[in-house]
Protein backbone atom coordinates (compact mmCIF):
# COMPACT_ATOMS: atom_id res chain seq x y z
CA UNK A 1 0.00 0.00 0.00
CA UNK A 2 2.82 2.10 0.93
CA UNK A 3 4.17 1.37 -2.23
CA UNK A 4 1.02 2.02 -4.10
CA UNK A 5 0.63 5.52 -2.50
CA UNK A 6 3.96 6.61 -3.67
CA UNK A 7 3.69 5.50 -6.81
CA UNK A 8 0.71 7.30 -7.54
CA UNK A 9 1.84 10.40 -6.24
CA UNK A 10 5.34 10.26 -8.21
CA UNK A 11 4.05 9.03 -11.54
CA UNK A 12 0.64 8.89 -12.45
CA UNK A 13 -0.67 12.61 -10.86
CA UNK A 14 -4.32 10.73 -9.71
CA UNK A 15 -6.03 11.70 -6.97
CA UNK A 16 -6.40 10.87 -3.12
CA UNK A 17 -9.22 8.33 -4.24
CA UNK A 18 -7.14 5.25 -5.37
CA UNK A 19 -7.24 2.71 -1.85
CA UNK A 20 -11.12 3.58 -2.20
CA UNK A 21 -10.74 2.78 -5.90
CA UNK A 22 -8.84 -0.24 -5.59
CA UNK A 23 -11.68 -1.43 -3.25
CA UNK A 24 -14.12 -0.46 -5.19
CA UNK A 25 -13.84 -2.36 -7.95
CA UNK A 26 -12.61 -5.59 -6.44
CA UNK A 27 -16.21 -5.37 -4.73
CA UNK A 28 -17.95 -4.50 -8.25
CA UNK A 29 -15.86 -7.38 -9.53
CA UNK A 30 -16.89 -9.72 -7.32
CA UNK A 31 -20.07 -9.05 -7.31
CA UNK A 32 -20.69 -9.34 -11.10
CA UNK A 33 -18.94 -12.72 -10.76
CA UNK A 34 -21.38 -14.10 -8.08
CA UNK A 35 -23.96 -12.62 -9.85
CA UNK A 36 -22.72 -14.43 -12.91
CA UNK A 37 -23.11 -11.64 -14.93
CA UNK A 38 -18.87 -11.65 -15.76
CA UNK A 39 -16.90 -14.80 -15.80
CA UNK A 40 -12.91 -14.68 -14.45
CA UNK A 41 -11.49 -16.47 -17.12
CA UNK A 42 -12.85 -14.12 -19.35
CA UNK A 43 -11.96 -10.78 -17.50
CA UNK A 44 -8.55 -12.21 -17.64
CA UNK A 45 -8.48 -12.82 -21.60
CA UNK A 46 -9.30 -9.74 -22.17
CA UNK A 47 -6.60 -8.08 -19.99
CA UNK A 48 -4.15 -10.52 -21.74
CA UNK A 49 -5.55 -9.48 -24.96
CA UNK A 50 -4.68 -5.86 -25.05
CA UNK A 51 -1.21 -6.37 -23.23
CA UNK A 52 0.27 -8.98 -24.96
CA UNK A 53 -1.47 -9.32 -28.45
CA UNK A 54 -3.13 -6.09 -29.37
CA UNK A 55 -0.69 -3.35 -29.65
CA UNK A 56 0.69 -1.14 -32.42
CA UNK A 57 2.92 -3.87 -34.22
CA UNK A 58 0.17 -4.33 -36.06
CA UNK A 59 -0.27 -0.47 -37.22
CA UNK A 60 3.36 -0.95 -38.00
CA UNK A 61 2.85 -3.83 -40.12
CA UNK A 62 0.25 -1.66 -41.90
CA UNK A 63 1.96 1.21 -42.74
CA UNK A 64 5.43 -0.79 -43.55
CA UNK A 65 3.07 -2.42 -46.17
CA UNK A 66 1.91 0.44 -47.39
CA UNK A 67 5.34 1.80 -47.93
CA UNK A 68 6.85 -1.26 -49.28
CA UNK A 69 4.12 -2.64 -51.40
CA UNK A 70 2.24 0.38 -54.35
CA UNK A 71 -1.07 -1.58 -54.84
CA UNK A 72 -1.25 -2.41 -51.06
CA UNK A 73 -1.42 1.45 -50.63
CA UNK A 74 -3.78 2.69 -53.10
CA UNK A 75 -5.63 -0.09 -51.15
CA UNK A 76 -5.23 1.23 -47.88
CA UNK A 77 -6.20 5.25 -49.00
CA UNK A 78 -9.28 3.86 -50.58
CA UNK A 79 -10.81 1.19 -48.64
CA UNK A 80 -8.80 0.95 -45.51
CA UNK A 81 -11.01 -1.43 -43.25
CA UNK A 82 -10.48 -4.05 -45.93
CA UNK A 83 -6.96 -3.74 -46.53
CA UNK A 84 -6.35 -4.02 -42.74
CA UNK A 85 -8.66 -6.62 -42.20
CA UNK A 86 -6.29 -8.24 -44.89
CA UNK A 87 -3.50 -8.42 -42.61
CA UNK A 88 -5.88 -10.15 -39.72
CA UNK A 89 -6.75 -6.96 -37.93
CA UNK A 90 -10.12 -6.35 -37.07
CA UNK A 91 -12.79 -5.83 -34.74
CA UNK A 92 -13.32 -3.99 -31.34
CA UNK A 93 -12.53 0.17 -31.79
CA UNK A 94 -11.50 -0.61 -35.45
CA UNK A 95 -14.36 -1.89 -37.36
CA UNK A 96 -14.89 0.86 -39.85
CA UNK A 97 -10.83 2.61 -41.03
CA UNK A 98 -9.60 5.53 -42.82
CA UNK A 99 -6.40 5.48 -43.82
CA UNK A 100 -4.91 9.66 -43.66
CA UNK A 101 -1.46 9.76 -45.38
CA UNK A 102 1.52 12.68 -44.69
CA UNK A 103 3.07 14.26 -47.37
CA UNK A 104 5.19 17.12 -47.59
CA UNK A 105 2.14 19.61 -47.75
CA UNK A 106 0.31 17.17 -44.96
CA UNK A 107 0.52 16.20 -41.62
CA UNK A 108 -2.26 14.49 -40.05
CA UNK A 109 -3.13 14.01 -36.74
CA UNK A 110 -5.90 12.18 -34.70
CA UNK A 111 -7.87 13.02 -31.30
CA UNK A 112 -11.24 12.55 -29.94
CA UNK A 113 -11.93 15.62 -28.22
CA UNK A 114 -15.62 14.00 -26.68
CA UNK A 115 -13.97 10.42 -24.72
CA UNK A 116 -11.37 8.62 -26.11
CA UNK A 117 -11.48 7.10 -29.64
CA UNK A 118 -8.46 5.58 -30.75
CA UNK A 119 -8.20 2.50 -33.35
CA UNK A 120 -7.48 -0.73 -31.40
CA UNK A 121 -7.53 -3.23 -33.64
CA UNK A 122 -4.15 -1.67 -34.72
CA UNK A 123 -2.92 0.47 -31.92
CA UNK A 124 -4.04 -1.16 -29.24
CA UNK A 125 -5.37 0.62 -26.07
CA UNK A 126 -4.74 4.47 -25.98
CA UNK A 127 -2.05 5.96 -24.10
CA UNK A 128 -2.94 7.71 -20.96
CA UNK A 129 -2.03 10.89 -22.63
CA UNK A 130 -4.13 10.35 -25.28
CA UNK A 131 -7.34 10.18 -23.04
CA UNK A 132 -6.04 12.98 -21.33
CA UNK A 133 -8.48 16.49 -20.83
CA UNK A 134 -5.32 18.35 -21.71
CA UNK A 135 -4.53 16.70 -25.35
CA UNK A 136 -8.40 16.39 -26.13
CA UNK A 137 -8.88 19.71 -25.77
CA UNK A 138 -5.68 21.02 -26.82
CA UNK A 139 -5.26 19.45 -30.02
CA UNK A 140 -8.02 20.74 -32.40
CA UNK A 141 -7.65 24.67 -31.00
CA UNK A 142 -4.00 24.13 -30.73
CA UNK A 143 -2.32 21.68 -32.88
CA UNK A 144 1.09 22.81 -33.79
CA UNK A 145 1.58 24.18 -29.74
CA UNK A 146 0.81 20.19 -29.01
CA UNK A 147 2.94 19.52 -31.54
CA UNK A 148 6.01 21.32 -30.44
CA UNK A 149 5.71 19.41 -27.01
CA UNK A 150 5.95 15.59 -29.20
CA UNK A 151 8.99 17.28 -30.54
CA UNK A 152 7.44 18.04 -33.84
CA UNK A 153 8.40 21.27 -35.82
CA UNK A 154 5.69 21.41 -38.27
CA UNK A 155 6.74 24.02 -41.17
CA UNK A 156 4.17 27.27 -41.67
CA UNK A 157 3.88 25.72 -45.27
CA UNK A 158 2.56 22.31 -44.30
CA UNK A 159 -1.25 21.96 -43.84
CA UNK A 160 -1.89 20.98 -40.34
CA UNK A 161 -5.03 18.42 -40.38
CA UNK A 162 -6.66 17.54 -37.13
CA UNK A 163 -9.05 14.42 -37.22
CA UNK A 164 -11.57 14.33 -33.98
CA UNK A 165 -13.12 11.34 -33.93
CA UNK A 166 -16.67 11.93 -32.89
CA UNK A 167 -18.33 8.55 -34.68
CA UNK A 168 -16.86 5.13 -34.79
CA UNK A 169 -14.83 5.55 -37.97
CA UNK A 170 -10.77 5.18 -36.46
CA UNK A 171 -8.30 7.19 -38.19
CA UNK A 172 -4.45 5.78 -38.76
CA UNK A 173 -2.03 8.36 -39.64
CA UNK A 174 0.57 6.71 -42.29
CA UNK A 175 3.44 8.59 -42.08
CA UNK A 176 6.05 9.53 -44.53
CA UNK A 177 8.74 6.79 -45.16
CA UNK A 178 12.39 8.32 -43.65
CA UNK A 179 14.51 8.57 -46.07
CA UNK A 180 17.70 6.23 -46.57
CA UNK A 181 15.13 3.15 -46.26
CA UNK A 182 15.33 1.79 -49.62
CA UNK A 183 16.58 -1.82 -48.96
CA UNK A 184 14.63 -2.41 -45.68
CA UNK A 185 11.96 -5.20 -45.91
CA UNK A 186 8.75 -4.63 -44.39
CA UNK A 187 9.77 -6.27 -41.07
CA UNK A 188 12.39 -4.23 -40.97
CA UNK A 189 10.28 -1.29 -41.99
CA UNK A 190 7.87 -1.54 -38.93
CA UNK A 191 10.29 -1.41 -36.66
CA UNK A 192 10.76 2.39 -37.58
CA UNK A 193 7.19 2.79 -37.27
CA UNK A 194 6.20 4.24 -33.60
CA UNK A 195 3.02 4.16 -32.42
CA UNK A 196 2.64 8.06 -31.80
CA UNK A 197 3.94 8.43 -35.52
CA UNK A 198 0.18 7.01 -36.16
CA UNK A 199 -1.13 9.57 -34.28
CA UNK A 200 0.75 12.04 -36.03
CA UNK A 201 2.01 13.33 -33.12
CA UNK A 202 5.47 11.92 -33.86
CA UNK A 203 7.79 10.62 -36.77
CA UNK A 204 9.05 7.33 -37.74
CA UNK A 205 12.40 6.30 -36.72
CA UNK A 206 15.18 6.76 -38.73
CA UNK A 207 17.22 3.73 -39.64
CA UNK A 208 20.38 3.61 -37.71
CA UNK A 209 18.68 4.62 -34.63
CA UNK A 210 17.82 1.12 -33.17
CA UNK A 211 19.52 -2.22 -33.20
CA UNK B 1 -25.38 17.64 -23.65
CA UNK B 2 -22.94 19.96 -22.46
CA UNK B 3 -21.24 18.08 -20.73
CA UNK B 4 -18.11 17.38 -18.89
CA UNK B 5 -16.74 15.25 -21.58
CA UNK B 6 -17.19 17.98 -24.06
CA UNK B 7 -13.46 19.25 -23.89
CA UNK B 8 -12.54 20.51 -27.42
CA UNK B 9 -11.04 24.09 -27.67
CA UNK B 10 -10.72 24.33 -23.58
CA UNK B 11 -7.90 25.85 -21.90
CA UNK B 12 -6.10 25.32 -18.94
CA UNK B 13 -5.10 21.68 -18.38
CA UNK B 14 -1.31 22.31 -18.82
CA UNK B 15 1.14 20.60 -20.59
CA UNK B 16 0.58 16.79 -21.85
CA UNK B 17 2.25 14.25 -19.95
CA UNK B 18 3.28 11.56 -22.48
CA UNK B 19 6.18 9.04 -21.12
CA UNK B 20 7.43 6.83 -23.01
CA UNK B 21 7.06 3.30 -22.88
CA UNK B 22 3.74 4.26 -20.51
CA UNK B 23 2.26 0.63 -19.74
CA UNK B 24 -1.49 -0.17 -20.45
CA UNK B 25 -2.52 -0.26 -16.60
CA UNK B 26 -0.60 1.68 -13.95
CA UNK B 27 -2.61 -0.33 -11.17
CA UNK B 28 -4.47 -3.60 -11.13
CA UNK B 29 -7.91 -2.35 -10.05
CA UNK B 30 -7.35 -0.23 -13.98
CA UNK B 31 -6.76 -3.80 -15.79
CA UNK B 32 -9.92 -5.32 -13.62
CA UNK B 33 -12.41 -2.09 -14.13
CA UNK B 34 -11.10 -1.97 -17.95
CA UNK B 35 -12.11 -6.01 -18.12
CA UNK B 36 -15.48 -5.92 -16.40
CA UNK B 37 -16.55 -2.75 -18.07
CA UNK B 38 -15.99 -4.68 -21.52
CA UNK B 39 -17.04 -7.84 -20.45
CA UNK B 40 -20.40 -6.44 -18.76
CA UNK B 41 -20.90 -4.30 -22.45
CA UNK B 42 -20.60 -8.07 -23.53
CA UNK B 43 -23.76 -8.71 -21.64
CA UNK B 44 -25.85 -6.67 -24.21
CA UNK B 45 -27.30 -4.35 -21.34
CA UNK B 46 -26.87 -1.23 -22.84
CA UNK B 47 -25.95 0.00 -25.69
CA UNK B 48 -22.33 1.82 -26.68
CA UNK B 49 -23.73 5.04 -27.07
CA UNK B 50 -25.47 4.64 -23.63
CA UNK B 51 -22.08 4.23 -21.73
CA UNK B 52 -20.27 7.07 -23.53
CA UNK B 53 -24.26 8.99 -22.10
CA UNK B 54 -23.10 7.37 -18.83
CA UNK B 55 -19.46 8.77 -18.24
CA UNK B 56 -20.73 12.24 -19.99
CA UNK B 57 -23.38 12.58 -17.50
CA UNK B 58 -21.42 12.38 -14.62
CA UNK B 59 -21.21 15.62 -12.80
CA UNK B 60 -18.13 17.97 -14.05
CA UNK B 61 -16.22 18.33 -10.62
CA UNK B 62 -16.44 14.28 -11.02
CA UNK B 63 -15.52 14.14 -14.16
CA UNK B 64 -12.41 16.48 -14.19
CA UNK B 65 -11.38 15.02 -10.54
CA UNK B 66 -11.14 11.06 -11.78
CA UNK B 67 -8.85 9.27 -13.31
CA UNK B 68 -9.93 7.69 -16.74
CA UNK B 69 -10.48 4.21 -15.21
CA UNK B 70 -12.14 5.93 -12.40
CA UNK B 71 -14.64 7.35 -15.04
CA UNK B 72 -14.86 3.65 -16.63
CA UNK B 73 -16.04 1.98 -13.51
CA UNK B 74 -18.12 4.98 -11.94
CA UNK B 75 -20.25 4.65 -15.26
CA UNK B 76 -20.23 1.04 -14.78
CA UNK B 77 -21.47 1.60 -11.74
CA UNK B 78 -24.35 4.04 -12.84
CA UNK B 79 -25.48 1.65 -15.29
CA UNK B 80 -25.75 -1.10 -13.42
CA UNK B 81 -27.69 0.80 -10.52
CA UNK B 82 -29.76 2.34 -13.32
CA UNK B 83 -31.16 -1.26 -14.62
CA UNK B 84 -31.42 -2.88 -11.56
CA UNK B 85 -28.60 -5.12 -11.85
CA UNK B 86 -27.01 -3.93 -8.87
CA UNK B 87 -28.07 -1.81 -5.42
CA UNK B 88 -26.47 0.44 -3.69
CA UNK B 89 -26.34 -1.82 -0.76
CA UNK B 90 -24.81 -4.41 -2.27
CA UNK B 91 -22.08 -1.81 -3.21
CA UNK B 92 -21.79 -1.17 0.14
CA UNK B 93 -21.80 -4.48 1.79
CA UNK B 94 -20.65 -6.47 -1.15
CA UNK B 95 -23.05 -9.19 -0.50
CA UNK B 96 -24.95 -10.48 -3.00
CA UNK B 97 -28.69 -9.97 -2.90
CA UNK B 98 -30.43 -9.97 -6.58
CA UNK B 99 -29.47 -11.63 -9.27
CA UNK B 100 -31.73 -10.28 -12.60
CA UNK B 101 -30.87 -11.86 -15.68
CA UNK B 102 -28.48 -10.31 -18.06
CA UNK B 103 -29.04 -11.30 -21.57
CA UNK B 104 -25.76 -13.39 -22.23
CA UNK B 105 -22.38 -13.55 -20.76
CA UNK B 106 -19.03 -13.76 -22.27
CA UNK B 107 -17.07 -16.88 -21.71
CA UNK B 108 -13.46 -16.92 -22.30
CA UNK B 109 -13.07 -18.74 -25.05
CA UNK B 110 -15.44 -16.79 -26.98
CA UNK B 111 -13.68 -13.72 -25.92
CA UNK B 112 -11.14 -13.50 -28.94
CA UNK B 113 -14.00 -14.07 -31.34
CA UNK B 114 -15.97 -11.12 -30.25
CA UNK B 115 -12.93 -9.30 -30.21
CA UNK B 116 -12.28 -9.88 -32.94
CA UNK B 117 -16.09 -9.52 -35.06
CA UNK B 118 -16.58 -5.92 -32.82
CA UNK B 119 -19.63 -4.19 -33.08
CA UNK B 120 -20.09 -2.36 -36.49
CA UNK B 121 -22.25 0.50 -36.46
CA UNK B 122 -22.68 0.79 -40.26
CA UNK B 123 -26.05 -0.01 -41.93
CA UNK B 124 -27.80 -0.54 -44.81
CA UNK B 125 -29.03 2.44 -46.44
CA UNK B 126 -32.69 3.46 -47.16
CA UNK B 127 -32.85 7.11 -48.28
CA UNK B 128 -29.97 8.92 -50.31
CA UNK B 129 -27.52 11.25 -49.28
CA UNK B 130 -28.41 14.98 -49.02
CA UNK B 131 -25.15 15.96 -49.12
CA UNK B 132 -22.44 14.91 -51.10
CA UNK B 133 -18.01 15.57 -51.86
CA UNK B 134 -17.28 19.02 -51.54
CA UNK B 135 -20.77 20.08 -50.09
CA UNK B 136 -20.56 23.39 -47.76
CA UNK B 137 -22.22 22.77 -45.05
CA UNK B 138 -22.87 24.00 -41.42
CA UNK B 139 -23.10 22.50 -38.59
CA UNK B 140 -26.12 23.20 -36.63
CA UNK B 141 -26.09 25.66 -33.44
CA UNK B 142 -28.04 22.82 -31.44
CA UNK B 143 -27.80 21.80 -27.70
CA UNK B 144 -29.91 19.09 -26.91
CA UNK B 145 -29.99 18.23 -23.26
CA UNK B 146 -29.62 14.37 -24.31
CA UNK B 147 -26.54 12.54 -26.03
CA UNK B 148 -24.82 14.19 -28.87
CA UNK B 149 -21.55 13.83 -30.70
CA UNK B 150 -21.64 17.14 -32.18
CA UNK B 151 -18.90 18.93 -30.19
CA UNK B 152 -19.84 22.51 -29.18
CA UNK B 153 -16.83 23.88 -30.86
CA UNK B 154 -18.00 23.02 -34.15
CA UNK B 155 -21.36 24.21 -33.85
CA UNK B 156 -22.95 27.13 -35.62
CA UNK B 157 -19.66 26.41 -37.91
CA UNK B 158 -19.33 26.00 -41.95
CA UNK B 159 -17.28 22.95 -43.20
CA UNK B 160 -17.00 20.66 -46.46
CA UNK B 161 -18.03 17.58 -47.03
CA UNK B 162 -14.77 15.55 -47.68
CA UNK B 163 -15.27 11.97 -47.28
CA UNK B 164 -18.94 10.10 -47.34
CA UNK B 165 -18.82 7.03 -44.70
CA UNK B 166 -22.04 5.61 -45.32
CA UNK B 167 -25.35 4.48 -43.01
CA UNK B 168 -24.53 4.39 -39.54
CA UNK B 169 -26.00 4.06 -35.81
CA UNK B 170 -26.87 7.49 -34.60
CA UNK B 171 -25.59 7.85 -31.22
CA UNK B 172 -28.70 10.69 -30.31
CA UNK B 173 -31.31 8.52 -30.74
CA UNK B 174 -29.24 4.78 -29.70
CA UNK B 175 -27.85 6.29 -26.16
CA UNK B 176 -31.53 6.94 -25.16
CA UNK B 177 -33.17 3.68 -26.26
CA UNK B 178 -34.59 4.82 -28.86
CA UNK B 179 -33.09 2.40 -31.52
CA UNK B 180 -30.65 2.78 -34.10
CA UNK B 181 -31.84 5.07 -36.37
CA UNK B 182 -29.21 4.67 -38.91
CA UNK B 183 -28.01 8.03 -41.08
CA UNK B 184 -26.09 9.24 -43.37
CA UNK B 185 -22.46 10.10 -41.82
CA UNK B 186 -19.91 12.64 -43.53
CA UNK B 187 -16.39 13.57 -42.48
CA UNK B 188 -16.59 17.68 -42.45
CA UNK B 189 -13.60 19.41 -42.57
CA UNK B 190 -13.43 22.76 -40.99
CA UNK B 191 -10.84 25.70 -41.53
CA UNK B 192 -9.29 26.32 -38.25
CA UNK B 193 -9.73 29.65 -39.26
CA UNK B 194 -13.60 29.07 -39.17
CA UNK B 195 -13.38 27.76 -36.31
CA UNK B 196 -10.80 30.01 -33.98
CA UNK B 197 -10.24 33.04 -35.78
CA UNK B 198 -8.37 34.64 -37.78
CA UNK B 199 -4.68 34.32 -36.10
CA UNK B 200 -4.62 30.42 -37.15
CA UNK B 201 -2.67 29.52 -39.66
CA UNK B 202 -4.19 29.54 -43.36
CA UNK B 203 -4.33 26.11 -44.07
CA UNK B 204 -4.44 24.27 -40.86
CA UNK B 205 -8.06 22.04 -40.52
CA UNK B 206 -10.30 19.99 -38.13
CA UNK B 207 -12.19 17.45 -39.62
CA UNK B 208 -14.90 15.48 -37.48
CA UNK B 209 -17.51 13.01 -38.45
CA UNK B 210 -20.80 14.61 -38.63
CA UNK B 211 -24.51 12.57 -39.03
CA UNK B 212 -26.73 14.21 -41.55
CA UNK B 213 -28.82 15.83 -38.53
CA UNK B 214 -26.02 17.61 -37.39
CA UNK B 215 -26.16 19.28 -40.61
CA UNK B 216 -27.54 21.91 -42.71
CA UNK B 217 -27.40 23.70 -46.35
CA UNK B 218 -25.53 26.54 -46.42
Amino acid sequence: MAHSAEDDHHHHHENSELPETDLRVRTLESLLVEKGYVEPAALDRLVETYETKIGPRNGARVVAKAWSDAAYHDWLMEDATAAIASLGYTGRQGEHMMAVENTSEVHNMVVCTLCSCYPWSVLGLPPTWYKSPAYRSRAVIDPRGVLAEFGLDIPETTEVRVWDSTAEIRYLVIPRRPQGTDGLDEEALADLVTRDSMIGTGLPLLPGTIS
Amino acid sequence: MNGAADVGGMMGFGAISHPADEPNFHHDWERRAFAVTLAMGATASWTLDESRFARETLPPVVYYSSSYYQIWEKALEKLMLDRGLLTGRELATGIVESRKPVARTLAAEDVDKVLARGAPTERASGASARFKLGDKVRAKNMHPFTHTRLPRYLRGHVGEIVHVHGVHVFPDSNAHGKGEDPQWLYAVRFSARELWGKDRPAGDTVSADCWEPYLETV
